[in-house]
């Protein structure tokens, strides 16, 4: 199926919920509010026609005002592809989490978290993955603000002009 | 280096401890591999059968306690800080430190904006020799090994009156 085919089908299965096909990208993706993301998911994951059972990618972005996050699915039974994509307030950035339907989604949400603060409620072990679990905020915001320091060991970048302090130093 | 060889018959040579001290822990400097990121392939690769460090008595170890250098190949995170500082704190005296690559150097591509990545690891620990490059060439890490050879040849056991 194509992506305006599993966009039609969906339909069917949830004309109030919202759906969205947004064909402007470079590959077409269904905006999926965040209400009906599970249910959607679950659809997607048990039916015979659709059958999407490889997560291939979950990714977030940061858009300014919304962070959003991507799900590239991979069906391997029928060999067709669909990329979802739910937008959430940067002040609010809740999503259900995935991890009950593709086992896949539990570390990748885990990296959404740690780099763009996105909270994927019902994850099963919320923790950091990359970074120390003490880290102060989400790298990949654009607002970030580095650190300066992190256990003692600094981190800010070492101006040319002050070499010969840091050389003095070490 | 000075030896007095034949002069007191077969198989007895003369010379000062210093030298003979020296001579043996240049020869088999004994590095503690700390593969980081890119510049660990090149590491790999001088160790491996085309530039054959094993030529120059230099042998890779995977432990602290066997080990006479830390050789810190690539991009220090913040997170790994910890680990070198450590494992550098674990290796016997007498210790080298080699930093290779960019990265290592001076954070390298990282070192304005990375934000996780110690911008040179001379900021946590001591560093003996500095290898640019992004990364190395197999012969520019040799090239490193000789300058800490003759670093060493340069030193002496004998201590200051204190
Ligand atoms: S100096 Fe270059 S090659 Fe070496 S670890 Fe850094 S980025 Fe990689």
């Amino acid at each position: 199926m194509t992506q305006s085919e599993i966009f039609a089908y969906l339909q069917t299965s949830f004309p109030d919920a919202g759906l969205v096909l947004d064909e402007t990208q470079p590959e077409p993706l269904i905006v999926v509010p965040r209400e009906q993301l599970l249910d959607v998911a679950r659809l997607l994951n048990a039916d015979e026609q659709l059958h999407f059972e490889c997560l291939m990618c979950l990714t977030s972005i940061d858009m300014g005002e919304e962070l959003h996050a991507v799900y590239n699915l991979y069906s391997m039974k029928h060999d067709h592809k669909c990329t979802l994509r739910c937008r959430v307030n940067r002040e609010d950035p809740v999503i259900p989490s995935v991890s009950s339907v593709w086992a896949t989604a539990d570390w990748h949400e885990r990296e959404a978290y740690d780099l763009m603060g996105i909270t994927f409620e019902g994850h099963p072990d919320p923790r950091r993955i990359l970074l120390p679990d003490d880290w102060e905020g989400h790298p990949l915001r654009k607002d970030y603000q580095p650190q300066k320091e992190w256990h003692g060991i600094p981190l800010e970048a070492v101006q040319p002009e002050d070499l010969e302090k840091k050389r003095e130093n070490g | 280096m000075a030896i007095l060889e034949g002069r007191y018959g077969p198989n007895v040579v003369i010379t000062s401890i210093d030298k003979i001290f020296n001579w043996s822990r240049s020869r088999s400097i004994w590095p503690l591999t700390f593969g980081l990121a890119c510049c660990a392939i090149e590491m790999m690769a001088t160790n491996a059968s085309r530039f054959d460090l094993d030529r120059f008595g230099i042998f890779p170890r995977p432990t602290p306690r066997q080990a006479d250098c830390l050789l810190v190949s690539g991009t220090l995170t913040a997170k790994m800080a910890e680990r070198v500082i450590r494992l550098y704190e674990q290796m016997a005296e007498p210790k080298y430190v080699i930093s290779m690559g960019s990265c290592a150097n001076s954070g390298g591509p990282y070192w304005q904006y990375g934000y996780h990545v110690v911008k040179g690891i001379d900021l946590v620990i001591p560093v003996d020799v500095y290898i640019p490059g992004c990364p190395p060439r197999p012969e520019a890490l040799i090239d490193g090994y000789l300058r800490l050879r003759e670093k060493i040849m340069k030193e002496t056991i004998a201590r200051k009156d204190s």
